[in-house]
């Protein structure tokens, strides 16, 4: 039987790379950063949990009311923020965490710094979830998450996206709605995050504003950019690489987080395209294997 | 009442200035959103901490404290940011948070995480004018402040470096056609924005009477949101925007009493002026 232990980190790291999969359409595909993720991520859980706690609705429901607010405050933040330039766009999002955060904390109706507790895990077939069904559950729509992005990478949603990213000017010259698309990346990006956010308060059962502040952010950017910005399976690698990281280097705790900020500047002085990005080293050795394989195959 | 909650306001504006300058000058030639400049900010206390234990002289300390910031951010721009500037800009971004977090953690490892006491003796004394006092602390920032401001003034509008300096803030390739040497002239904008920031950070050790491993937290973020406040690269337009939040927040927070966390009043201030403004306050598009 897998322990309760292994099965908390397979959740977290489940919860971790659907976020990180969400700011990557908004990052990696569309090409805005965004350092205010988690105030997305933050929406969804306390959406979620207020539905719950206090409308008494079903996690069932609860959790797709967390997605589409979240989704809503998105577009609403994101058209304002659209019109600033990339460098004051990443400002402005940061300043959405501190905002949304400080909300979450002085306003008594979402519970101040107590914040929510009694949220469970979901019922069904008349008893609550198990961990083990729960993780399954949300693996299985991190997989459907997935499946969609490569759906989204082919259509004319994604060819607009990525030519927005590449050159915006020459996008919008070709008669790419800019701005329509980037709203578009945002109410998904934060739509997700809710829907992981969800996910996360019916996990923890309590959640507090601390949960969702600026170093949420920046954590989650960092699986991003750590296993390949733009790549499908790169934040997936981030997720897993950073969410195992904290677990593994225990004893070292004292100078875990120093380590970690090493890391980054490491990771982006020496291999800034990510894990599995372009001119990385592990596709290469992943495609060399892959072709001396194919070679053995045919001999 | 009134009038101390300005001189207070004014004090506080007068950091949050010395700090952003230094981002905004870093941002207008090089493109990267400094975030270690805070990590450069809390240095400039620890050496000056440091150097007042060692010779319990507070002007000395200060200008250690400065030559140590300088030296850093001279340091980083050297050997992390310049191999840097032919990627995307999320690159330096993330490499300067990652930075910013180590220098974080190892203040707290090599000085312990407890705060330490800035118990300096400067003797320049009180100044009270009928109910209005300026406590020590209060006149000391004040000066120092000003006095910065008048040199970077003076050295950017007088000098030939001044004029290089804005050349290349304008356009870095146009002024280097013209024979400026840009890697000096970034080295300089480093060295002068990142003294600044020590500066700032012995006073604010000073005024506050510690030093603590995250005392650049806050400022780090609360920075970003003052230097887009005033227009990204645009010093005056820094200069304004810190007095502003230095004292939308004493008003606000000390005044009124609103209950809303003072370090998220920046932020506030910056979204409200950015929607009507997309450059910032005396920013141009």
């Amino acid at each position: 039987m897998i322990s309760g232990y292994l099965i908390t980190i397979l959740i977290t790291i489940t919860i971790y790379a659907m976020l990180a999969h969400s700011l990557n359409i908004i990052t990696g595909r569309a090409g805005q950063i965004s350092l205010g993720h988690s105030a997305f991520f933050g929406i969804g859980a306390y959406t979620s949990a207020l539905f719950y706690t206090r409308a008494e609705l079903s996690f069932w429901i609860s959790v797709p009311l967390g997605t589409i607010v979240a989704g809503m405050v998105g577009a609403l933040l994101g058209i304002p923020c659209l019109r600033v330039r990339d460098d004051f766009l990443a400002i402005t999002t940061m300043g959405i965490v501190f905002v949304v955060e400080a909300v979450f904390l002085y306003l008594p109706f979402f519970g101040g710094a107590m914040g929510i507790g009694g949220i469970d895990l979901p019922k069904w077939l008349g008893r609550e979830m198990t961990k083990p069904e729960y993780f399954i559950l949300i693996f299985i729509v991190l997989i459907l998450l997935l499946l969609l992005d490569r759906r989204l990478e082919r259509s004319w949603l994604g060819l607009a996206w990525s030519s927005i990213r590449e050159d915006e000017v020459a996008a919008g010259a070709m008669g790419v709605d800019i701005v329509r698309f980037k709203v578009i990346a945002f109410i998904l990006g934060s739509a997700i995050a809710g829907l992981a956010g969800g996910f996360y308060a019916h996990f923890l059962t309590f959640i507090m504003p601390q949960n969702f502040g600026f170093g949420q952010s920046i954590v989650i950017l960092c699986m991003v950019v750590f296993g390949g910005i733009g790549t499908r399976w790169g934040p997936i690698v981030g997720a897993i690489i950073l969410g195992i990281l904290p677990e593994i280097s225990r004893p070292i705790m004292e100078y875990r987080t120093f380590l970690y900020g090493l890391l980054l500047v490491a990771m982006m002085r020496f291999q800034p395209g990510g894990l599995l990005g372009e001119e990385s080293v592990l596709p290469r050795v992943f495609r060399r294997i892959g072709s001396s394989l194919r070679k053995s195959g045919e001999d | 009442m009134l009038i101390q909650q300005l001189a207070n306001g004014i004090a506080v504006g007068s950091v949050y200035a010395l700090i952003s300058l230094g981002l905004t000058m870093v941002y207008g030639i090089l493109r990267i959103l400094h975030v270690a400049h805070a990590g450069i900010y809390a240095l400039g206390a620890y050496v000056g901490w440091f150097s007042f234990r060692l010779t319990g002289e507070f002007w000395f300390s200060l200008f250690i404290g400065m030559a140590g910031s300088a030296l850093a951010g001279y340091l980083v721009e050297r050997f992390l940011y310049s191999p840097l500037l032919h990627l995307p800009r999320i690159a330096p971004l993330i490499v300067s948070i990652g930075l910013f977090t180590a220098m974080e953690e190892a203040f707290r490892i090599v000085a312990g995480p407890h705060t330490l006491t800035y118990n300096a003796k400067i003797g320049i004394g009180n100044l009270s004018l009928g109910s209005f006092q300026l406590t020590e602390t209060q006149l000391l920032i004040l000066l120092v402040t000003f006095l910065i401001l008048i040199i970077l003034w003076v050295v950017l509008s007088r000098t030939r470096t001044g004029l290089a300096m804005r050349a290349c803030a304008m356009d870095a390739e146009t002024a280097s056609s013209f024979g400026v040497n840009v890697k000096a002239i970034v080295a300089v904008n480093f060295l002068i924005g990142s003294a600044m920031a020590g500066a700032a950070g012995v006073l604010i050790g000073v005024y506050d009477n510690q030093v603590w491993p995250t005392m650049g937290s806050i400022p780090a973020y609360k920075a970003l949101a003052i230097v887009v406040l005033g227009g990204l690269g645009n010093i005056p337009g820094t200069v304004l925007a810190s007095f502003v939040v230095g004292m939308a927040e004493t008003f606000f927070i000390g005044i009124l009493a609103i209950p809303f966390p003072r370090d998220a009043v920046a932020f506030v201030a910056m979204i409200l002026v950015l929607m009507f403004k997309p450059y910032g306050l005396l920013g141009r598009g």
